[in-house]
């Protein structure tokens, strides 16, 4: 009980004795665990690296310096190629997962002890694994290339994508569903009317975030052998091209600056 | 041509929302149903349209049984009762037209609303009475940009164009000021009488109750203890309703606004400039 009394004034706190205790408790064990990790890090860590790391770094950046422009050139095709992985990549997950999202949602599923926890299942399967790892595997599967690369960027969007459209789901205003339903229009109609005008706004808002993500993502990709830009950046470290590397670096981010220019001006528009 | 039978709701959180009311409402009849918040008006009227599901008892329209019914009868039970909200309960997304619209929806099938292809006579009928609220030039605005009494007036046409039987109406004007409370409630009122259509309309504004209606059903409780016209809500009856308190208040304002009814037009107007 928070509320005390004293002399018989009345005397409030946020929280009770015991709880003020425990509080407490868990500052102490918080602070002890870091301070173990930390021993723990630095015994496995060979210091002399780490100090040597500024000169080492500021050796490997007069490398780099200038870029290659000319490279460029060769990078148009790759970069065109890393713009389509994430893309297609990202319509190609939308079409499974609008389904997922609807019987993931606890008020729209058409039954909460079968179909709800096998879409939860894929959701979380699907997000619990990194794109780079979807493609190593898709890699060995398909062939290396480009649609490997679509393919792990889908199967990495669709959990992502299911699971934002399923909470907005759940978050909707349940009065037009009601009218809706009222006027004795059937299951798909109430959808269709009540639910979907309300979850458009986030679903476009999705969308491109997660197209925003998937061009980020899709610049790694290549490491593996999944196509685009990353296949010249491993190229490019494999012979220890520096300069060309920075090449690549600073064309990445410029391509990276533009998507998140384009997602915030579109979620701009629509909300 | 709706009869309520010793209908029961128990929600499952334990509360008794209604103990066994009855209640008959004869073809074209506006009732007025009253009661203190939370004593099941709300309820009574989901469990008649069965948004809820009743725990118990029965419900007719025209003879037929609403509480036996499966699915898809009850779909088409549905379309004979037409429901306005307090809070509106627009698709605020859609643009007027398409709110209006969806009062059909229980008549078109899947694909032809998905499309927005409603029939002809359907369109038709919606601009109709898109006039007749006075929202013909609003019908391609989307329902957010609109006040309070033009969103209500949606909700009207919406349930009018499902071509209805009855007309079940959640306070339709707690969420209005009290002049466009007024206009909405006579709106009502009048198309009820221009169509022959019945109405319950649950209301809690006793005052505005008295002026509208013909009979007026006080709940208490989720039992009927009042049932009777309004002229006979008197101070003893309004404290088996609402518990003990100075009615004279109450009372005197319905007078008072009865006298008023007689020369509304020149301050609609002067309004109606302003806005
Ligand atoms: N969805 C619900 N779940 C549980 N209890 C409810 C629900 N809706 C209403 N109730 C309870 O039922 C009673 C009647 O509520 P309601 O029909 O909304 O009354 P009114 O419309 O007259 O204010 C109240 O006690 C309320 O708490
Ligand atoms: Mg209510």
């Amino acid at each position: 009980m928070p509320v005390r009394e004293v002399a018989g004034v009345r005397d409030w706190q946020r929280r009770a004795r015991g709880r003020r205790l425990l509080g407490w408790l868990g500052w102490l064990g918080g602070t002890a665990v870091v301070v173990a990790s930390w021993q723990a890090i630095s015994a496995h860590t060979m210091w002399t690296f780490v100090w040597d790391a500024p000169v080492q770094g500021a050796d490997l950046a007069s490398r780099m310096f200038p870029p290659r422009w000319a490279y460029t050139a060769r990078l148009w095709r790759p970069l065109w190629d890393t713009l389509n992985i994430a893309t297609l990549g990202t319509l190609a997950a939308l079409v499974p997962a609008v389904p997922v999202a609807f019987l993931a949602a606890r008020n729209t599923t058409p039954s909460a002890t079968l179909i709800r926890p096998a879409a939860l299942l894929v959701i979380v399967s699907s997000r619990s694994i990194n794109s780079l790892i979807w493609a190593l595997l898709l890699v060995s599967v398909i062939g290396p290339g480009v649609l490997a690369g679509i393919v792990a960027i889908a199967l990495r969007s669709i959990g992502f994508v299911a699971k934002l459209l399923y909470e907005a789901i759940e978050e909707i205003d349940r009065a037009p569903v009601e009218a809706v339903t009222a006027t004795g229009a059937g299951r798909g109609q109430v959808v269709s009317y009540g639910i979907v005008p309300q979850v458009l706004p986030a679903f476009a808002g999705i969308s491109v975030f997660r197209w925003d993500i998937n061009i980020r993502e899709s610049t790694v990709l290549g490491l593996v052998g999944a196509g685009g830009i990353g296949l010249e950046l491993q190229a490019s470290v494999n012979v220890l091209a520096w300069p060309q590397v920075t090449m690549i670096f600073l064309l990445v981010l410029a391509t990276v600056i533009v998507s998140e220019w384009v997602s915030a001006r579109v979620r701009h528009a629509i909300i | 041509m709706l009869s309520v039978e010793r209908l029961v709701k128990r929600y499952p959180t334990g509360d008794a929302a209604l103990r066994g009311v009855d209640l008959e409402v004869p073809a074209g009849q506006v009732m007025a149903l009253i009661g203190p918040s939370g004593a099941g008006k709300s309820t009574l009227l989901r469990c008649v349209n069965r948004l809820v599901e009743p725990t118990a008892g029965r419900v007719r329209l025209e003879g037929e049984d609403l509480t036996a019914l499966g699915a898809a009868a009850l779909r088409r039970a549905r379309r004979r009762m037409g429901m306005i909200f307090q809070e509106f309960a627009l698709v605020e997304r859609l643009s007027v037209m398409e709110n209006v619209l969806s009062g059909r929806l229980g008549y078109v099938g899947f694909w032809r609303s998905w499309f927005r292809r409603f029939p002809p006579a359907d369109v038709e009928e919606a601009f109709r009475l898109l006039d007749r609220v006075e929202l013909a030039e609003s019908c391609d605005k989307r329902a957010d940009a609109l006040s309070g009494g033009q969103r209500q007036r949606v909700g009207i046409a919406r349930a009018l164009l499902q071509n209805p039987r009855i007309l079940l109406v959640d306070e339709p004007t707690a969420s209005l000021d009290p002049k466009t409370s007024r206009q909405i409630m006579r709106l009502i009122c009048e198309l009820c009488r221009e169509r022959g259509l019945a109405a319950i309309i649950n209301m809690h504004d006793v005052a505005l109750a008295r002026l509208f209606v013909e009979r007026v059903v006080g709940l208490r409780q989720g039992a009927i203890v009042y049932d009777g016209p309004p002229d006979g809500l008197t101070p003893e009856v309004l404290t088996t309703i609402y518990g003990a308190e100075d009615w004279s208040e109450a009372r005197r304002r319905g007078g008072a606004d009865e006298e008023e009814e007689e020369e509304p037009e020149v301050d609609e107007q002067r309004l109606a400039g302003l806005t």
